[in-house]
């Protein structure tokens, strides 16, 4: 991955607008926490090949950076994001990354689905 | 990272607990959730089963692509992980001397599988294979909610089966003392200080999940280093510790 250039992410979030498009939306702190120092429990969502339709997607902030996509009845919204990268498959990835490489918040967009 | 030296025994770490005789063994199934933790949990027994030319094969239940370790620095995203982890596996796999099945479940998802139908899935490669020792997590000590969803479905499955039964061996995880207090000590171990180097070998090609340990734990401030990172150090290459399950 790349880190965020806002302009060609947006122009990604462009082109995939006002159409049904497939979306994978995670937050993670790692299954392993709750062995740390902290013994904080881990915290870890995830949706994988929701289908949602944005009117306007966004990209703010600068750097970590937020996107918000306005869909039919809400708002699909991620925060932390720091690098990009459009795939071989067409696919839109965004994610955050912490200091160690980790991903922290993936936000990605796809025309077919993701791999199951 | 550099081995210690090897003690000149392994009376202080193996207390009270037997030695695995691998001479005894017919075969081996590793029966573990994710690409990595076959090295982490029993590389040294596999090892030890393939330099006896004994059969062994590891069956990894997901494709470990939920992974938040994308390598050190990253080079793996949410999409690539998956491949990545099977190709760092096979290597592993090719390290260590084990054949590999992968079920092909999705990372966190074990938990919400039918406890049978997965069950069924590791039954099938045990009656197959007819291992006499299978070693799997310890299902409620193993710290991830997939290892203990596949140490559970690997109970059922060896508990399912009709004549003879091969020994479950299970591996906890996370809080030694913790789980000990409850679980108390492991009741055997394997001596595998003659293949540590390749147990290491075997991490080390899990680059993905193990890049940025290997370059904390070869910094030279000690001091920044957990008494769990530096008991990680001194005996994951001398020693395996296993409970064995009663599965009747």
């Amino acid at each position: 991955m790349k880190s965020i250039d806002t302009a060609r992410v947006q122009h990604e979030l462009d082109r995939r607008k006002d159409r049904p498009v497939f979306l994978h939306l995670e937050t993670t702190t790692g299954s392993y926490t709750a062995l740390g120092p902290e013994k904080r429990p881990p915290v870890i969502a995830f949706i994988r090949n929701g289908v949602i339709t944005f009117e306007r997607g966004t990209i703010r902030g600068k750097g970590p950076y937020r996107v918000g996509l306005k869909i039919d009845m809400g708002w699909v919204y991620a925060e932390g994001l720091t690098d990009y990268e459009v795939n071989a498959r067409d696919e839109l990835l965004l994610a955050g990354h912490d200091v160690d490489g980790n991903l922290t918040v993936a936000l990605q967009l796809s025309e077919r689905p993701f791999r199951e | 990272m550099m081995l210690p030296d090897p003690p000149a025994n392994l009376s202080e770490l193996a207390g009270s607990m037997k030695p695995i005789n691998v001479e005894e063994h017919t075969g081996l199934v590793v029966v573990l959730p994710h690409p990595d933790d076959e090295s982490f949990a029993a590389g040294g027994l596999i090892s030890l089963f393939h330099d006896a030319g004994k059969p062994v094969m590891y069956v990894c239940g997901t494709w470990g692509d939920g992974g938040r370790r994308m390598g050190s620095p990253n080079f793996a995203t949410r999409e690539s992980l998956r491949d990545i982890r099977e190709t760092e596996l096979q290597e592993a796999c090719a390290i260590l001397g084990c054949e590999l099945h992968m079920l092909g479940l999705r990372d966190k998802t074990v938990e919400f599988e039918d406890p049978e139908h997965v069950a069924g899935l590791v039954r099938d490669i045990l009656v197959a294979r007819a291992p006499s020792l299978v070693v799997g997590f310890y299902p409620g000590y193993a710290v991830h909610p997939d290892h203990d969803s596949l140490g559970e479905a690997t109970r059922l499955a060896v508990a399912g089966m009709s004549g003879k039964r091969p020994t479950l061996l299970a591996v906890a995880v996370g809080d030694r003392a913790g789980y000990r207090a409850v679980l108390g000590e492991p009741h055997v171990y394997a001596d595998i200080r003659h293949v540590g180097q390749r147990k290491l070998d075997a991490l080390k090609a899990h680059r993905s999940q193990t890049q940025a340990m290997f370059q904390h734990l070869a910094q030279n401030d000690d001091s920044a280093i957990t008494d769990q990172e530096k008991e990680f150090r001194r005996q994951s290459f001398q020693i395996e510790r296993f409970y064995v399950l009663d599965t009747d």
